[in-house]
């Protein structure tokens, strides 16, 4: 008999996803669902999807889910991670998601040092609302809000939060990570299989801030959104590990280039 | 138990814990602090949780998740932080949760002012937020029914999965009175487990999830009259009210809730000693609203004053009780400003002399 080398994650629903080709929310999915496999938590994880491309998350995994309004879902998470500290709680959200419209409720959750992990998927835009300026789009970028590109006079310079999170003095994981290259990817789940074990040993919050694509609003085919996110992205948000919980020092991530 | 003379906003948050409440997400807004203070005392005590919010916005968001989960759990604000909460509110009917939600009205609008006031009927009982939904609205007037109704709440909230809302004001809050806590109170509903929350999967059953997206048009077209079969039930099941002064004959009727009806019992025992013929009808839900008990007790009488703590708010409920059967006259006081027995009493006087204008006409 074959060896079975690859398979779908038992923690990821056998269901086709609604997500646009080259989008690389899918992959995101898939190595958060392959972590809560390896760690033999999918039964007592609890997933909250947010408002934006990912709302429909809760149908592409096999654990229980909660839909939050939009920003809100670390506050969900805390009311489930007080409820039940037995529970392994995650968030999945956007940038407008994260970073506009909820940004009193990440801060404050890292802050308080709720024992959840939040994985944050930055894609510089607002993709499920039709491509319009997100807080961390670049300068320059266009979309439908700012059609002449971000003037960073007029709507300010792009929020680095994996930065902002780190400064905090409450004990954290908070790293930066992206997908578009296989290489990338491997990191990117060594860092969420971190953020994870921090949560399952109880040690702290835990966030990891995801690089991603939006070939659909950027306007350009997948394999050019990859390149666009290496080139215009990744200088602006340096990937590696920005704040760990017994405060060593950053490191960003070999071969990332910064 | 023996009766304990407590202060009701600590009758409310001991009514919650020994409804087994377990945790409590709150902001700090006066007149009501004394809730959340209570709570991060005594509930670390019984093995629950207390945490301070960011804001309204995030303590109920904080009760959405943890409802998620199957617990008990509460919140308590006042009304600018109600207004934060009304997102969360659509988001719970809309997902079926239970929770229980005290709101002790202050007078605005805006930041208004911090003294008591009726100016939430509308936002409590119409539904709060976006979207067709309604709460389950209990207006307490005593430290003792503040206590009941918040642990009625709870099993409410249970049976229905419907977030009900203790609506007081900083009378209620800030009131003394003798409590007492039946050690062997029973559910007033019968409740079943509740197996859809989201605790996780343990693989035999498909995923729980907590939810409001529909995006399908039919399905949220059955998910709206779902939701409606239950206020339909609400309104079969749960009406209260409670009569005074009705056994004996009235010419007048007064409506009034709460503190308000409070103020107003005290107007009729002193009307009544001095041979003058009133009675009043106190509606205890004001979601479900005693339309049928207002009008039975209505008719009885030649007509009916409504008194309350907003410029007419809940004057439109009576209107609809009575679809124009009596003439209806109006006393308020607003800003803070408290009625008074002796405004009450001067009011029916002037009625029964046919000085009052009606604000309603029969
Ligand atoms: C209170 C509220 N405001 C606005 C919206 C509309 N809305 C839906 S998704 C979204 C932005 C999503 O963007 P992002 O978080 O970056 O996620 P993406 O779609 O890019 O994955 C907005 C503004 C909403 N649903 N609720
Ligand atoms: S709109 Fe953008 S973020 Fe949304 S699914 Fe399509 S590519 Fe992905």
């Amino acid at each position: 008999m074959a060896e079975t080398v690859f398979s779908r994650p038992g923690a990821l629903a056998p269901v086709i996803t609604h997500y646009c080709p080259g989008c690389t929310h899918g992959i995101i999915h898939r190595l958060i669902a392959e972590v809560i496999d390896e760690l033999g938590i999918r039964e007592r994880t609890v997933g909250i999807a947010p408002v934006g491309c990912a709302v429909l998350a809760y149908n592409y995994f096999t654990v229980d889910f909660q839909e939050a309004s939009h920003g809100r879902a670390p506050a969900v998470a805390t009311g489930i991670k007080r409820a039940r500290p037995d529970l392994i709680v995650f968030t999945y959200q956007g940038d407008g998601d994260l970073a506009s419209i909820g940004m009193a409720e990440i801060v404050h959750c890292a802050n308080r040092g709720e024992k959840v992990t939040v994985v944050f998927v930055n894609n510089a835009i607002y993709g499920m609302t039709g491509g319009q300026m997100a807080p961390t789009t670049m300068p320059g970028q266009i979309a439908t809000t700012c059609p002449l590109g971000r003037d960073v006079e007029q709507a300010g310079h792009p929020i680095r939060i994996a930065e902002l999170l780190s400064t905090l003095r409450t004990p954290s994981f908070v790293a930066r990570a992206a997908v578009h290259t296989p290489l990338y990817a491997v990191n990117a789940k060594e860092m969420l299989r971190r953020a994870f074990r921090y949560q399952v040993a109880g040690t702290c919050f835990s966030m990891v801030e995801v690089l991603s694509t939006c070939p659909t609003n950027w306007g350009v085919p997948p394999v050019e959104a990859n390149r666009w996110l290496a080139q215009n992205m990744m200088p602006f948000y340096p990937l590696g590990v920005f704040k760990t919980p017994d405060g060593a020092d950053r490191a960003p991530t070999p071969g990332a280039g910064d | 138990m023996a009766k304990k003379l407590m202060k009701g906003s600590e009758a409310i948050g001991e009514a919650a814990v020994q409804a087994g409440c377990r945790l409590f997400f709150g902001y700090p807004i006066t007149p009501q602090n004394e809730i959340p203070e209570y709570m991060s005392l005594r509930l670390p005590q019984v093995g629950g949780c207390f945490v301070q919010a960011e804001s309204e916005v995030a303590a109920s968001n904080m009760l959405y998740g943890a409802a998620g989960t199957g617990e008990r759990v509460m919140t308590s604000s006042s009304s600018p932080g109600i207004s934060l909460m009304s997102e969360a509110a659509s988001y719970l009917a809309g997902a079926e949760l239970p929770v229980v939600i005290v709101n002790i009205v202050r007078a605005g609008p805006g930041l208004g002012g911090i003294l008591p006031s009726q100016g939430d009927y509308f936002q409590a009982t119409r539904g709060m937020g976006h979207g067709d939904f309604r709460l389950l609205v209990l207006a307490p007037w005593s430290v003792q029914e503040a206590a009941d109704l918040v642990q009625d709440a709870f099993d409410l909230a249970d049976f229905y999965r419907n977030p009900v809302m203790v609506l007081g004001d900083g009378l209620i809050g800030q009131m003394m009175e003798p409590v007492e806590f039946s050690s062997d109170r029973q559910p007033i509903k019968e409740l079943q487990p509740k197996t859809w929350a989201a605790t996780g999967c343990p693989g035999d059953r498909p995923t729980n999830i907590i939810n409001s997206l529909f995006l399908d048009p039919e399905e949220l077209e059955r998910h709206n009259w779902k939701l409606k079969a239950k206020y339909d039930a609400m309104t079969r099941d749960e009406i209260r009210s409670a009569s005074y002064a009705a056994d004996d004959d009235y010419d007048v009727l007064i409506v009034a809730y709460g503190t308000v009806a409070r103020v107003c019992s005290t107007a009729i025992d002193e009307l009544r000693e001095r041979g003058v013929r009133v009675a009043m009808v106190r509606p205890i839900t004001l979601f479900p609203y005693p339309y049928q008990a207002i009008r039975d007790a209505a008719l009885r009488a030649s007509s009916v004053l409504v008194v309350e703590l907003s410029t007419g708010q809940m004057i439109e409920d009576v209107r609809l009780a009575l679809e124009g059967a009596r003439p209806i006259h109006f006393h308020s006081r607003v800003g803070g400003m408290l009625v008074t027995p002796d405004e009450v009493i001067e009011k029916v006087e002037c009625i029964l002399a046919g000085g009052a204008a009606e604000v309603s006409h029969g």
